[in-house]
């Protein structure tokens, strides 16, 4: 290997990185929870909290709630194990945030002659550092439970326990099948892979190649993160809040920060996987860099689409928002119209001057994995999204069910896709 | 299976005769997928229709917002007044008679004006009490007390006392 790549400052920069962006999800995940659900029920959400009349459609009122959490009492039971119980949501956070670093963001940087990973851990095992990870997630929560000395906290641990212990098996053997068409375990290898065209026109994604194992994988998933219809360790209507019944103040943010990261992580995997990971489709990182103007071009162009559609619709907003609000809140609209404006003048600005300009040598790397980078957080949130769709669509399993789904459906169907694919392999090769 | 035996033999029904009928599933339905995506379909409309026409939302943003009720609603009470600007009432005290909540406050006076017998110097009810029933306004005989002031939304105050109608607000409103 290249010595800047193994340079302590640059890995200390990529574990940052696979650090801060699950965290940096985490606001905007919240606001997706909120927002959307409201949408899906019929209600606005939350629109009120707003910072110099900004409220930026609710956003602020993640801020609200973190400030809320930090300076709620921390209370802490008497009958409580207390170093267990202190113990439990540090575990969590810790662990949920362990997972990321093994997400490539986009492809290895080239500058001069080092290639630069753009993932925390690089490692050759690759997909079984989550899965190995993930599976620390169940002693937060059994932990949690046991220790809070509750008979709700405990039922909750010991549903997570029996959960997360079944659905492993089956998103273990739900990866094999893309394993073993990629033929590596390095997650930018595979990513690199799905770049790959398949009869000259389809990228060779996961989830074309494994669309069982994705929808497995999903599923899993799913269960992994424990949201529902998965949600056996928390149910509301059951067992009050489950293993986190116990916690308030900051030890319950913790829970909370870390199921949502557990959903990014989720979803980066999802998308690492099945759905080309930060491959732009049809333009693979050498195609990218080849044509670095014609992609700025693009970004440029969006950034002005943007304005054109955006900047309207302020202004049409910003007529309402007068009529309604005597307070700093009237002003939004015009905030956002000069913002976006602002957007689309430096886009067509951009685009004016592309042609003419002589890009510098690192320009080209720089282009490709802004692309990439940009398209992996657009899938991220997509998948993300779907998270927060279905728990806001499905109603929950029963206990037997979510077990007999475990065992008897997706664990099967797991072992059949692997030995489909496995005599796919032998028989047509991995060409096709 | 615990039936209660009496129960079976007035319904003419042998206990081995008893067996559990599980709803029917199709083999699509079974196979949650379609179920799921259908439902999922569902979600997504209500989302969708909602963030492009905001407006069509049922929510009405409140305090900005004040929502137009119908006729006829019993909101927050007023004192009429005579041509001359004089409240109707002459504390006759059949509305604090005929009140259930027990919440209307009246102490009477000798009124100046000799066809008249008496007049409220004290007219106070309190909100926390009343139950909006409208009874004072059905026993009023002069017409004197009304709830037709349209406003129920914002009886918010900070104090006991905000909730506490005196003559002035009654009369003013």
């Amino acid at each position: 290997m290249d010595s800047l790549n193994q340079h302590p400052a640059i890995i200390a920069g990529r574990l940052l990185l696979g650090w801060m962006v699950p965290l940096a999800f985490l606001p905007l995940m919240i606001w997706f929870e909120r927002k959307m659900s409201a949408f899906m029920q019929d209600r606005t959400g939350p629109n009120r909290a707003a910072i110099l009349g900004m409220r930026l459609g609710g956003v602020i009122h993640t801020l609200a709630d973190v400030l809320k959490l930090l300076s709620k009492e921390d209370v802490v039971p008497t009958q409580v194990h207390p170093l267990y119980y202190r113990l439990g949501p540090f575990v969590a956070i810790f662990v949920a945030q362990l997972l990321f670093v093994i997400v490539p963001l986009t492809d290895t940087l080239r500058l001069g002659q080092d290639e630069i990973a753009m993932q925390g851990l690089q490692l050759d095992i690759g997909i079984l550092w989550p899965l190995a990870v993930g599976a620390l997630m169940v002693y937060s929560i059994v932990l949690a439970g046991w220790a809070s000395n509750n008979k709700f906290g405990t039922l909750g641990g010991l549903r997570a326990a029996a959960q997360m212990v079944s659905y492993e098996v089956a998103l273990g053997l739900s990866i094999m099948g893309a394993v073993m068409i990629y033929g590596t375990l390095d997650l930018n290898t595979i990513v690199r892979e799905q770049g790959q065209l398949l009869w000259g026109f389809l990228p060779r994604w996961g989830i074309v190649m494994q669309p069982l194992g994705f929808l497995l994988f999903l599923v899993a998933a799913f269960a992994e993160t424990n949201r529902t219809p998965f949600d056996l360790p928390e149910r509301d209507s059951e067992i009050v809040a489950g293993y986190h019944t116990e916690y308030s103040a900051v030890r319950f943010a913790f829970f909370f920060m870390a199921e949502y990261i557990h959903i990014v992580v989720a979803s980066g995997l999802v998308v690492t996987l099945f759905l080309g990971g930060w491959q732009v489709p049809w333009l693979d990182t050498a195609a990218l860099r080849a044509q670095a103007k014609p992609v700025l071009a693009v970004m440029l162009g969006g950034l002005v689409l943007a304005g054109i559609v955006i900047v309207p619709a302020a202004l049409r907003w910003s007529r309402t928002l007068r009529q309604h609000y005597t307070d700093a809140r009237r002003h939004e609209g015009r905030v956002w119209v000069v913002l976006m404006g602002g957007a689309a003048t430096i886009g067509a600005a951009g685009l004016a001057l592309l042609p003419g300009l002589a890009l510098p040598e690192w320009a080209p790397v720089a282009v490709a994995a802004l692309a990439q980078i940009s398209a992996f957080i657009a899938k991220v949130l997509l998948v993300a999204l779907t998270f927060i769709w279905v728990r806001w669509t499905l109603p929950s399993f029963r206990y037997d069910q979510l077990m007999r789904l475990g065992w008897k459906q997706l664990m099967p169907l797991a072992l059949v896709n692997i030995t489909v694919t496995g005599f796919w392999l032998l028989l047509f090769g991995k060409g096709s | 299976m615990a039936v209660d035996p009496a129960l079976l033999a007035r319904l003419n029904v042998k206990p081995e005769e008893l067996r559990v009928v599980r709803a029917q599933t199709s083999f699509l339905q079974s196979l949650y997928i379609l179920e799921v995506v259908r439902g999922l379909a569902v979600t997504l409309r209500h989302l969708l229709c909602n963030l492009v026409r905001q407006s069509a939302m049922p929510t009405s943003q409140f305090p900005e917002v004040q929502r137009v009720l119908p006729e006829g609603f019993r909101g927050r009470h007023r004192l009429t007044v005579k041509d001359d600007g004089t409240p109707r009432c002459v504390a006759c005290m059949m509305c604090p008679t005929a009140c259930p909540a027990d919440c209307i406050h009246i102490e009477a006076a000798e009124s100046p004006d000799p066809s008249v017998e008496k007049v409220p110097v004290r007219f106070e009810i309190d909100l926390m009490r009343c139950i909006f029933c409208g009874f004072c306004v059905e026993a009023c005989p002069k017409d004197a007390i009304r709830m037709d002031t349209g406003r129920f939304f914002d009886l918010a105050g900070t104090h006991r006392e905000d909730f506490v109608l005196t003559m002035d607000r009654l009369l003013n409103d």
